[in-house]
């Protein structure tokens, strides 16, 4: 039987890269779920609706027994949206799929046949159509950078843990921009700017007039009461000297 | 052709009400046949600001959920031919609203009326967010204080996000009406300058509206300001604005300020 499409648009597949937490659990199991409960006690939704990737690498495991952390994790909440570093024959059916360097694994490797299934259930076009765009994107040596031309408005977030952003405008109070590489902002900058979110020391933040709620480069952070007040309203550069936060007014 | 308006702010009690019938007002007084609809359910005023508080009969609700037809919900202005109201309701919440019912209104509203002018609530809510959804024009109402100032910060932004322009991929036109603005408070430092203002939103100006008894006077005694007294400051102020909305080139001033020093600052950024 043949089927006729009255709309003849191709369907659009994209790679995209996500940061997910990867979760390592260690055997034995019950233990490591008790120290989990007490982080979870001590810092309470932590995990509640984010994507988590469990990584179960050398450890010793049947598919029951995975089966069984999975349920435990499902009770606490935690939402697993993959499992990596697991032998192919580890993974049944109904469980997250495979995951390999950031991306599913599935239709790779011919070997873990069993894989295939969950990760592909419903649609096998796109799982056949899609790694190797995928591999391209997640490669962490290419770097990448977005432009923003407009102004960033108060409650917007801009998030780009891939490399640098750039804003012809300006960035508003209540607004926040994240990135992994440096943050250049043509216009001033009132919200909050957070440069070198995953873990880039040497990344900087540049702006043409500093108004800043809140400035932060690795994770280090500096609230405007600790700012030098002579950068207030100056074009200025920021980066990060060991522990500290330097900031340096642009000629 | 028909052009909705929705008049917003993200803070409340920045004048919203007061615009949206001054507004309305001032273009139905050029002929061409205009709505206001009040989109704050639950808490309507706009009613009250028009002078037809006890003529309300049917309401957006009613029109919405298929209780009444739109002609029957539709109040004339007495004042006003051109002129007409649609009421909200005050014994209903913003949950009663919904998205389908809120465009078939809106598209039998751009049938017969030129201009359709949608009062929105306070808030960024489903009851903002349905007011703005079918917009072609927002403007922008704003107070010069901080506070104001961030939050039509935030409703720019979903302007440029969550309507049906900004979906199909078109540009929103945005203006800045710029209320409660007292020249000499601003120029002692007590508010902030138009100029400040305006950097910060970086949306063009449609018109500024001097801190004024009349316009709450003219609340008070439920006619639009721009008809209870004609010649005051805020009503030409909002006529100005009125006509900047039309296309018409009016060249910027501050009643009651230094004419030839803001039409140098600001004649080049109007709308």
């Amino acid at each position: 039987m043949t089927k006729t499409l009255t709309d003849t648009r191709p369907i659009r597949l994209k790679g995209r890269s996500f940061l997910a937490i990867v979760l390592s659990p260690e055997l034995p199991f019950h233990n490591w779920l008790e120290r989990l409960d007490d982080l979870a006690a001590r810092s309470t939704g932590f995990f509640l609706g984010r994507p988590i990737v469990l990584d179960v690498e050398g450890l010793d495991i049947t598919q029951a027994d995975l089966k069984d952390l999975l349920g435990e994790l499902g009770e606490r909440g935690v939402r697993v949206m993959g499992i990596e570093g697991a032998r192919g024959s580890l993974i049944g059916a109904n469980m997250p799929p495979l995951m390999k360097g950031g991306r599913p694994a599935g239709d790779i490797e011919p070997e873990s046949d069993p894989v295939a299934e969950p990760a592909a259930k419903g649609k096998p076009a796109e799982q056949a159509a899609k790694p190797e765009p995928a591999i391209e994107v997640h490669s962490p040596r290419v770097t990448s950078s977005i432009v923003i031309t407009e102004p960033v408005r108060s409650g917007q977030s801009i998030i780009f843990p891939e490399g640098d952003v750039t804003i012809l405008g300006s960035v508003a109070s209540g607004a926040e921009i994240v990135a992994g590489g440096s943050i250049h902002v043509y216009g001033t900058l009132r919200g909050r700017a957070l440069a070198g979110s995953i873990g880039n020391a040497s990344a900087r933040i540049f702006c043409r007039k500093l108004e800043a709620e809140l400035l932060a480069i690795d994770g280090l952070y500096k609230m405007p009461d600790d700012m030098d007040p002579k950068h207030r309203g100056q074009a200025v550069t920021v980066w990060l000297e060991g522990d500290t936060i330097k900031a340096e007014t642009l000629a | 052709m028909a052009k909705v308006i929705v008049v917003t702010s993200g803070k409340g009690g920045v004048g919203k009400t007061t615009s949206t019938a001054a507004l309305g007002a001032a273009l139905a007084q050029r002929g061409e046949k205009t709505v206001v609809v009040d989109f704050d359910v639950g808490l309507r005023n706009l009613d009250l600001v028009m002078g037809a508080e006890r003529r309300v009969v049917y309401d957006l609700i009613n029109v919405v959920q298929g209780d009444a037809k739109l002609p029957q919900a539709l109040i004339r202005d007495k004042r006003l031919e051109t002129l007409h109201l649609l009421p909200a309701s005050q014994t209903r919440d913003k949950d009663n609203l919904t998205a389908e019912g809120v465009e078939a209104v809106i598209e039998e509203l751009r049938k017969s009326f030129d201009w359709i002018i949608c009062d929105s609530p306070a808030g960024i809510e489903r009851g903002a967010t349905l007011a703005m959804r079918h917009a072609d024009v927002a403007v922008v109402v704003t107070n010069p204080e901080v506070s104001s100032v961030r939050d039509s910060d935030r409703i720019i932004g979903l302007l440029d996000a969550k309507t049906k322009k900004a979906e199909n991929g078109e540009r929103m036109d945005k203006h800045l009406l710029l209320t409660r603005y007292d020249p000499s408070r601003a120029e002692r430092g007590d508010m902030l300058k138009v100029e400040d203002v305006l950097e910060i939103l970086s949306i063009p100006l449609l018109g500024i509206i001097p801190e004024s008894m009349d316009v709450l006077r003219a609340s008070n005694l439920g006619a639009p300001v721009t008809l209870n007294d004609a010649s005051c400051a805020p009503a030409l102020a909002y006529r100005d604005a009125a006509r900047r909305l039309a296309g018409e080139q009016v060249a910027m001033t501050i009643p009651g300020g230094r004419r030839g020093l803001m039409n140098k600052l600001f004649g080049r950024r109007a709308a």
